[in-house]
């Protein structure tokens, strides 16, 4: 025990805990590590912040969504037992409402975290296999975000879900599959909230967290991507600070600052619960997917008043599938060894995607409202 | 840390080392405090809520009298197994038509335990337990305490029972 504290001789003394769990898990050596670990530090650090902002709003909803398994029912007791934590069990409609506006903002952490990641140019060699498992991550945080949404079963859930698997049933051959694989029969029903409950609560959680093992290994193996305008700078221009504890300890006061942020809207904006799916009733007027969704919805109805039919929904489904398929291979185009031309050019078709999409969710949004007043 | 520094060093040193040293146990308290304080808002609203189901039982066990509709008292040589709040009761009718009424919870580990009326005792099948059927004392086996009894009052001889805690 004494040898190895002295052989550390630049180490602080620590207690005799630490002692005794070093000599065991030899923890001398991850300080070390964390200590060699640098994260670059300059104009743009701000953004570094967003994976582990969207890692944390994934642990919130572990954490809460344990805490929803406690009293939720899947199948045909669904809705009651949502509207049981909803109103009957003690700060229930805290946690739900915790899960749902953490459910949102991993969403949109996730995207920030996208699309300067997408900015910084940080899929570049040899990180592309972080860009490729991180767009998995958001795939799945979507279908996260779609299955759980059916769970409450109340009207917009149902509707959204049926609109939701209505679309990529209008593919050939898709129809009988996703009646008979997804949806379990020919509507939306608790057969269907099994499956995506089954889906939501053990499928994805267990692929997630492979993925995003994978992912942080990652970005542990080849730190935090310089950003251009860094890389250009000779080796002593560039800044940087200790991973552990400088930057673990700006990391927690962001989480912090999420922790708040989600607490305060958790608890000022409580999430609703709509009344009870009923399949005989018309859906509500101005019904939309959630935001996430918004701009492949909107895309849809535009192209579709141009394209009418199902000609229109197969070439809005087929724009958005190439979309992605480009977005995954972008890695390939914008190589160091491309040149700086193709560099902007990639540069402003990113800004015109984020464009784009924002200016459908605009649009979308700004419909579904003018037809609700 | 601070100790370390000041080993050795001139007084002024050991001053500033212990202002320090103040100054960062200040600092720990002070967010020792605030950790506890988010502990606290944090675990407090998750302890209700998994505290809940719980909470509404003691409240359902917290009644005193249960009264059984008389067309449901059995035959006498049987038992009646009923819930008392939330736990289960019975209400033996014995062969000379008295009635007794016992907790059937078993006071040793908490098995429901069973009248059987050939050997005119109740028995626990967990770990073989014995009570008296019209005192509910424990005659053989691990039991460590007599059943709890319940009075049990008949105001009119077709009338409900009613079943009350002692």
């Amino acid at each position: 025990m004494a040898q190895s504290s002295s052989s550390v001789s630049d180490a602080p003394p620590r207690g005799p805990i630490y002692e005794w769990l070093n000599d065991r898990l030899g923890l001398d050596w991850f300080l070390a590590f964390a200590r060699k670990k640098t994260v670059p530090d300059h104009a743009h650090t701000f953004w570094y912040y967003w994976g582990g902002i969207s890692l944390f709003f994934f642990v919130v909803q572990l954490v809460s969504g344990i805490l929803l398994l406690m009293y939720y029912r899947p199948g045909e007791q669904a809705y009651d037992s949502v509207r049981e934590i909803t109103y009957a069990i003690d700060f229930g409609w805290l946690i739900r409402s915790a899960h749902s506006w953490s459910a949102n903002l991993m969403v949109l952490a996730v995207f920030i975290h996208m699309f300067s990641v997408f900015f910084m140019k940080a899929y570049r060699k040899p990180r592309e296999f972080g860009w490729w498992s991180g767009l998995v991550l958001l795939g799945l945080t979507m279908v996260f975000g779609f299955s759980g949404y059916l769970l409450p079963m109340d009207d917009l859930a149902y509707f959204a879900t049926q609109v939701g698997l209505n679309i990529p049933k209008s593919l050939p051959g898709m129809g009988p599959i996703i009646e008979q694989l997804v949806q379990g029969g020919p509507d939306v029903s608790s057969v269907t909230i099994q499956r995506f409950f089954a889906l939501h609560v053990v499928v994805l959680p267990l692929v997630f967290l492979g993925v995003l093992a994978f992912h942080l290994w990652l970005v542990f193996k080849h730190g935090s991507a310089l950003p251009p305008s860094e890389e250009v700078k000779p080796e002593p221009q560039r800044r940087s600070i200790p991973f552990f504890p400088n930057f673990m300890l700006k990391d927690l006061a962001m989480w912090l600052f999420a922790l708040n942020l989600l607490t305060l809207l958790a608890f000022l904006y409580p999430w609703p619960l709509g009344p009870q799916a009923d399949p005989l009733a018309a859906a509500p007027e101005g019904i939309h997917p959630e935001w996430y969704f918004m701009s492949q919805f909107q895309a849809l109805k535009v192209i579709g008043r141009y394209v009418p039919g199902m000609a229109g929904e197969l070439l809005g489904i087929g724009l958005f599938s190439m979309g992605g398929v480009l977005w995954g291979l972008i890695p390939f185009f914008d190589t160091r060894k491309a040149g700086a031309a193709r560099a902007r050019a990639i540069t402003w078709f990113g800004l015109a995607v984020v464009l784009g999409l924002a200016a459908l969710t605009v649009m979308g949004y700004w419909e579904v409202w003018s037809v609700a007043e | 840390m601070p100790e370390q520094e000041s080993k050795g060093d001139p007084a002024p040193a050991t001053e500033m080392s212990e202002a320090v040293s103040r100054r960062a146990f200040a600092a720990r308290v002070g967010l020792g405090a605030v950790g506890a304080c988010y502990a606290a808002a944090f675990g407090y609203p998750v302890y209700r809520y998994l505290a809940a189901p719980a909470r509404d039982a003691a409240e359902l066990a917290a009644i005193t009298e249960v009264t059984i509709p008389r067309e449901n008292i059995p035959p006498a040589g049987s038992v009646l197994m009923f819930k008392f709040g939330a736990k289960p009761a019975m209400l033996i009718h014995h062969a000379d038509g008295g009635k007794v009424c016992f907790s059937a919870v078993c006071t040793h580990l908490g098995c429901t335990v069973q009248y059987q009326a050939a050997e005119d005792h109740i028995h626990c099948a967990c770990h073989g337990g014995v009570y008296d059927s019209r005192t509910g004392k424990n005659v053989s086996g691990p039991p460590p305490k007599p059943l709890p009894r319940f009075d049990v009052i008949e105001e009119t001889p077709d009338g409900p029972v009613v079943v009350k805690r002692v």
